[in-house]
This record gives structure tokens, sequence and C-alpha cells, in this order.
């Protein structure tokens, strides 16, 4: 599947994470992540985004994501609502 | 709580209160009714909420958002929906799409309840029929706001404007026994003005009353609380109870009166509610 | 070699010395001495007011290497330190160690001054803003030593921290060096942090922007501990002093923390006449001082003494007779200010007064209910408030060990979660406070006392509160939010974490 436009979703409020999706040419699923604890959860977050993405059975696409603490289930939630809008 | 405030929805289920309300409709801008939904969604299915009755506002029926928003909602099972501008239709409506959804899913038959909010003219003059729409509604929130805007008058702190509208809720829910919930006190820095609203609507017999600020939730429960003499009594009651029971005795008496089973079930609510106040403590007083 | 808590310290520190391993909040008891002070006399025809600052550090014959110390009692408005860091640069001077009590964003300055060696060495209880992160990236020639504001004012007192100039931020000085905090246009209460300063360093200056005739009224510094007096154009900015009063918190799940942590207090049974109670000037802590307040309002109980930094709510307190005294270190804003100066029972203590373990009795010894916050807490009650989750120097002890050790029962009130970090971990970064002086934490969704509280056990299993252990608390936290990777550091010390009596509980490592 794939996205036709860019798109975002979520807020940069404490607990919340700001994903922009957009579609890339390389066909690969690319992913940019800022986080104010990239260090204690950078790569659990990494994990959580790009599951859904391919949950969703998306690529060519690039994600950039503002994490400022959110929880799996607010990152998931937020990716699925971008890549919805984006379609 | 707004449902596309994922901070809000993490903290619902440790404010105390005993329902938290999700809420899809006025709460969450039309931009992002997509976001809230899924948010939601994935909260219920996730967090830890079983403390409390998880109630999701959706919205209304006749909207492009409302349909959607019972679809994707009903399927992780929250305990119930709220259902703005209640009427007969909405409710039935409502009633079918929940059965099949159910079913679809392998869900308990009618195990994800209603509660109609009446903020109508027409869902206030029909609310007798709106609750017996479909044996899910367990309760009626009543909406002050935009009842009286229906009705074209001010919503004023005294409330005079909304006698009628809690004295009618609160029968027709007393008659079918489901619960009655009084609208919100809006001013969330005044708890003396708090304090009586609820007591008002006590007074008429509603059952409860809707929060719209963590900080309510202690002023209300107290309102709502047993005084330490009903409770001194509800807990005699049923040791008289237990004492009859062990001596195999029938029937058993306090003070001279007869103790039935609804004076019992009486005494067991006051006894639960006491413990779930932290007025007494849970010794296994209750059955 | 070990710390009792389990750390790995090295046995000596480059930059710092020899290391004391921490051996718990209370050694064995020794006698200890108060280090003598050589000092200049002065006669009756000597003069000690100078024109300027230059004048001060030509009569000084300030040296590289030497020791110099301010108070924070001007806090995020102080202009003296960095007035004379500049001055002395200005000279050439380097390899300087600034003790100052803290350190705030306004002293930014000392960064550039750290980088190119004028500043060698940081003595701090408290430090915030620029200069925390250039010492957590190691931009300090020797590691900072961090103590506590009793065990700032130990060493001081022994001898383990020498000052060699005492520079006193001064309110109001008269022109023999008398000085006070509550007249001036700088002015800031109560100078607990200065006193031992004043009285301990080989030359004390007094820095003023109010200088007054002979002699000055009230005297909270005494003439006979200042040698020279200066007049400079401002001490610093009253908007960064104090700035109006601190407030309650709203934060629904903070108040929740402070009327759960409120109940804690009622079920130990301190609440009686003549208790006394401390806390911090955060939102929750004055939240819970709020609860406490209408408890005591209802049981008409009449307290003995509030202590620590005093805000207006205190204040208020005392006002309404809720408690006999205030015992006051620092002045939080305007109101205690005032109350200060007018009302003879808000009265002041030095730091040494306050928390120094090595006196004949220090005011934490006799409180009993003391309020905490934390940054990191461990599964053994450790309590981190030095550096953040991410391994950054975010401020220090203050009076935190002091006040947990002393105080019949410690409370910590905090968020089980932060920002997806979870509060309790099986390792702290760093160890600040020792569990055995911790009691019991309060989060919004649980509640866990110290194992070793068997008495207090006992009496919260009598309420309805949700009483977990401190475990249960971790795995409740990891369960929401996931387990966090530890924050990998450096090996590079950058910070020598001292206990009350001067031995060193843990060290601070670099950021990557």
């Amino acid at each position: 599947m794939k996205i036709t436009k860019v798109a975002k979703a979520g807020t940069l409020e404490s607990n919340d994470i700001l994903i922009m999706v957009m579609p890339n040419k390389s066909g690969k699923i690319e992913l940019e992540l800022e986080s104010i604890v990239l260090q204690q959860f950078g790569d659990v977050i990494e994990k959580v985004i790009l599951h859904k993405v391919k949950e969703m059975g998306v690529e060519g696409i690039t994600i950039k994501a503002q994490d400022k603490g959110a929880l799996d289930y607010t990152i998931g939630a937020r990716v699925e609502t971008a890549i919805k809008r984006a379609l | 709580m707004p449902g596309n405030n994922p901070g809000m929805l993490q903290d619902a289920a440790i404010l105390g209160a005993d329902s938290i309300i999700l809420d899809l409709e006025d709460a969450v801008s039309l931009t992002e009714k997509d976001s809230a939904r899924i948010l939601v969604r994935d909260a219920i299915k996730t967090i830890d909420y079983s403390q409390v009755e998880v109630v999701v506002r959706v919205n209304p029926l006749d909207t492009e958002f409302g349909p959607q928003d019972v679809d994707m909602i009903a399927r992780v099972k929250p305990d119930t929906l709220l259902i703005p501008k209640a009427d007969e239709e909405e409710i039935k409506l409502v009633d079918t799409m929940l059965d099949k959804i159910e079913e679809e899913e392998g869900y308990l038959a009618g195990s994800i309840k209603i509660i109609a909010l009446i903020e109508t003219a027409i869902g206030l003059a029909t609310v007798y029929d709106v609750i017996k729409a479909s044996k899910r509604v367990v309760g009626v929130l009543l909406g002050g706001e935009d009842l009286t805007s229906d009705l074209g008058v001010s919503r004023t702190r005294e409330g005079e404007e909304i006698f009628y509208a809690r004295n009618k809720v609160a029968t027709a829910c007393r008659a079918l026994k489901v619960d009655s919930i009084d609208t919100p006190f809006t001013d969330t820095n005044d708890y003396e003005g708090l304090a009586k609203d609820t007591a008002k609507a006590k007074s008429l017999g509603l059952t409860g009353k809707s929060s719209i600020n963590p900080r309510q939730i202690e002023i209300i429960h107290s309102v709502f609380a047993p005084t330490a003499a009903e409770l001194k009594h509800a807990l005699r009651v049923l040791e008289v109870m237990k004492e009859a029971e062990k001596e195999g005795k029938g029937v058993c008496s306090l003070d001279g009166k007869m103790i039935d089973a609804p004076i019992i079930k009486r005494a067991t609510r006051t006894v639960d509610q006491g413990v779930k106040l932290g007025l007494i403590r849970d010794e296994g007083g209750a059955t | 070699m070990k710390t009792i808590l389990g750390r790995e310290l090295p046995a000596y520190i480059e930059g710092y010395g020899e290391v004391t391993p921490f051996q718990g909040a209370f050694r064995d008891a020794e006698i200890k001495t108060r280090k003598a002070v050589k000092l200049t006399s002065v006669n009756p025809t000597d003069r000690k007011v100078l024109d300027n600052l230059e004048q001060v550090f030509d009569k000084l014959n300030i040296k590289d290497g030497m020791t110099i110390s301010f108070h924070h009692h001007l806090r995020n408005g102080d202009h003296v330190l960095n007035m004379v860091v500049e001055g002395l640069a200005k000279r050439g001077i380097k390899d300087l160690t600034v003790a100052a009590s803290s350190i705030f964003p306004i002293h930014e300055s000392l960064v550039e001054y750290m980088e190119n060696g004028v500043v060698t060495g940081i003595v701090s209880n408290y430090i915030s803003g620029p200069v925390a992160g250039a010492i957590s990236m190691g931009k300090l020639k020797k590691p900072a030593v961090m103590q506590t504001h009793g065990g700032r004012a130990r060493a001081i007192e022994s001898g383990d921290l020498h000052i060699d100039v005492a520079f006193i931020a001064a309110p109001t000085a008269d022109t023999y060096g008398n000085i006070n905090g509550v007249y001036g246009h700088a002015a800031c209460g109560t100078l607990g942090y200065a006193i031992s300063d004043a009285e301990y360093a080989d030359i004390t200056v007094a820095i003023t922007d109010n200088l007054v005739p002979f002699p000055a009224c009230p005297i909270q510094i005494s003439q006979v501990f200042v040698d020279y007096v200066v007049q400079v154009e401002s001490i610093g900015d009253p908007a960064g002093i104090v700035s109006g009063t601190t407030k309650i918190t709203k934060d629904p799940v903070a108040l929740i923390i402070a009327r759960r942590a409120a109940e804690v207090i009622k079920a130990s049974g301190l609440v009686k006449d003549g208790m006394s109670f401390q806390t911090g000037a955060g939102g929750t802590s004055l939240a819970v001082a709020a609860e406490l307040k209408d408890i005591m309002q209802r049981e008409g109980v009449v307290g003995s003494f509030a202590s620590g930094g005093v805000t207006g709510y205190l204040v208020e307190m005392l006002e309404e007779g809720l408690f006999k005294t205030l015992f006051d270190v620092q002045c939080f804003d305007l109101k205690a200010i005032d109350s200060y100066r007018n009302n003879e029972t808000h009265q002041a203590m030095s730091a040494s007064m306050y928390g120094n373990p090595h006196t004949k009795g220090a005011v934490v010894n006799c409180l009993d209910i003391m309020i905490l916050g934390a940054t990191e807490i461990d599964t053994q009650f450790n309590v981190n408030v030095t550096t953040g989750s991410s391994g950054l120097i975010m401020g220090g002890s203050g009076g935190h060990s002091d006040t947990a050790a002393g105080s019949k029962l410690s409370i910590v009130v905090t968020n089980l979660i932060k920002s997806r970090v979870p509060m309790i971990r099986d390792e702290i970064t760093t160890i600040t406070t020792p569990g055995e002086s911790i009691d019991v934490v309060v989060t919004e969704r649980g509640i866990a006392v110290n194992p070793r509280r068997v008495d207090l056990i006992e009496k919260l299993r009598m309420t309805n509160l949700p009483l977990v252990t401190i475990d249960q608390l971790k795995i409740m936290a990891e369960k929401i939010t996931g387990v966090p990777k530890v924050v990998q550091l450096l090996e590079k010390i950058v910070a020598v974490v001292e206990y009350r009596d001067g031995s060193v509980i843990d060290v601070v490592r670099a950021v990557e």
C-alpha cells in the first residue's frame, strides 16, 4: 500500500508524539526519530512505529517523529492516524 | 476527558471517579475526530481501566463521525457508550448496531451498555421511552447546558430552569431502575456552589453527578456518601442478618422492624458505598 | 572500594583527593573540632570601606588556586558571583575554586571561565542551568564537589573546606561591616547560607548596593567577622531573587499525591500539639502543606515549628497560629521577607544550625515530618536528586539528605512516571540520600513504606491507603512504560557527591 500525500497526526504536548508521513521514492520505510527519552526508549519507539507501518502494509514512506514521552499505545495510534490521512 | 489527549487518558483511572467518560464529541475538534477515535480505541485496549467504568461518548449518529465511532469503539468492548442528543430512535439504532458488532466479535450479547444523554427537549419529553428503547440502557445523563440552549433559556448557578428536567429524569430512571446522573457544575473554582448543586440533585432523587474536573470528584462523593449514622445502621442490619443465617432463622428483625430483602439490599449498597469511599474498611462486612 | 550501599568508588580521585566511602548516615560519633580562624585584628583607626571592587582585589592579594565563596540568597537575580569572578579573570587570576552554596542559570558566565581555566573547581549544594550542563560534559578541570546544606557548613567549620575569601552579597551593610538582608533594593530576608562563610573564611568582604551609616539595624552578620565593605551599583535583580508567591499546584494527579501524603502523615500519629514540619517550595510540596493545614485546623493542633526555605504559605500558617515559630534558612518570596523583618516569631537559622551533623544538635534533629522530592528512587529507597534520568546534573541535595536523616518521618512525594520514565529503578544514576533515611514513597498509584519502618507499616495498614512494596511500584510503572534502557555514561568523574559528614556517597560521571 502506498500513501499519496503528506499528513500528520499527534501533537508536541507532553505524553504525545507528532508523526509526519510522506511518500518517498526509495520505496523503503525511512524513519527520523527525535525523542526526549531517546536513550531510554529510542529502540522501543522505533520498533513500535515500524511495526505499525508494516502491519498496515505501507511501503515507500518517510516518517518524521518528534516524541515527548508518548507511551506505545499513543505512538501506534498516531502513526495509524497519520497514514490513514495520507492515503 | 478529551479523547485526543494521551496524558489525560493515561491518568483517567486513578483520579477517583467511578466512571470515566472518554469524549469523542464536544471535546474533540472536527479535524481531529479520526485521531481521537483511534487513540481512544488503543487506550481501551492497552490501559488498565479495571478499577473504573469506561464510558465513551460517541458523536451523534446523524453525523459522519457517529457511526464510525460506534463501529470502531464497540469492537474493543468499552463498558458503556454515551449517546448524545439521545432520543428513542437513536437508542434503537445504536442497540441494533451493537447487536451486530457483539455477534461479529463473539462478545456476550448485551454486554456493552448505553447511557442516554438527555440534552434536547424531545429527549427530555420522551425520556421514559428513551430508556425503554433498549435493554442496554443502564442510566441517563442529564445535559443541562445543551438542554437549556434547546429550550431557549439561560443556564444559571441556582439551576431553577432545570428543576423539572432533574425531577423528570430522576423519576423515569427510578421507575425503570437505572442510574440518573446530574449535569455537571461548570464553575470549577466554586466548591461551595458545587456542594449545594450536588445536594440539590441528590435531594431530587438523582443517583449520581458528572464531574468536569478531577477536583470536583471528592465533593461529589462526600455529598452522596452515606452518613456515619446511615453506615452504622447498615452494618448492624447486615450483622443481624448474618447472625440469623447462622442460627438457621429465616427472618430477623432489628429495632422492632422486620428486615426483608429490600432492606438488606439497601444496606448492602450503603456498606459497599462506604467501603468504596473509604469510610469503612472492607472486612467482608458486605456480602 | 565500596560504600555501604554497594556503590563502587575509586580510593583516590584526581582533583579531589582520597575518598572516604559512605558508611551510614550516622557513623560513630567522634569528637569533632571546629577549626581555628586566623584573622587580622582591626584597630580603632582602621577603615573597612573600600571604593570599588578593584581596590578590594588590590588589598586582598588574591592568588591563583584560591577558594572564594558566595551564598545564594539572591538566587537567579545574583550579580555578585559573576562580578567577582569577572573582575578576577581580568587580573589574570587562574585556578580558582568557587564555593557557591548554589548555582543558578544567571551564573552562565562561569562556563566560559571553566573552559579557559580561570575556574577549575566548584563546591556547591545545588547546581542548575548551563553550569550544570557544562560540568556534566566535563568542562571543569577538577571534579565538582557536591555537598548538602548542612554538610557545607560542617566542611567550612571543620576546616575541610578552607575559604580564602568569602564575598558576601549584602542587601544592607554599614561602614563597619554589619550586614542584614531585610532592607535594601535587593532584600532577600535571612542569610542562613552566609553565616559559616563569614565566620570561618580567612577574609570576609561585604559587597552591598545599600551602604548605610554605622550601625545597621538589625544585624544578621556581625562586624566582627567582616574585613572590608564595598558598595557597587547593584548586587542583584529583585525580579530574579524572588518572584511573587509560589503557588500550590492545580495538577489533579499532584493533588491526589498530596492528599495521600497527608493521610500518611495523619496515620503516623505525628499530628499533635508540638509537631514540627518542613516541605519544599514546589507546587506538590505546597499542596501537602495545604492538606496538612486543613487537618491541623480541623483538629485544633498547634505545632511547635515549621522550617526550611520559607514561603508565604508557611508564613500564613504561622500568622494563623498553626505553628509557634518558623526556622528560616532562606526566604523564597516577598511575603517571607516581610514576615521575617516584622514578626519576631519568624526566626532565622544558619545553614549550620539547620543541618550540620557535627554540632551539638541541628534543627533537622528536632524535625517530625519532612516532605521531599526525587528524580529517581531505587528499590532500596535510595534517592537521587542530583542528576536527571539522562545523567545530567540538574540539582543536588540542598537540604535533602540533612532533613531526611534528621526527621522522624521523611516522605518522598512524586509521580510514579515522568515523561514515560519510571521513577523507581533497580539502580539509580546517582545516590544522593541513602535509603535508611527515607521512610515512605507516595505516588498516585501506590504507597511504599521502607521495610525498616515496621511501626509505620502497622499504622498504615489500618487505613484504606493503597500500600504496596517498592518492587511492586517499579513493576507497576514498567508495565505502563516498558523497561527503560540504562543511560550510558562515560568513565570520567565530573562530580563527587559528599554526604553530610564528608564521606563520599557517590560520584557523577560525564554524559556523552
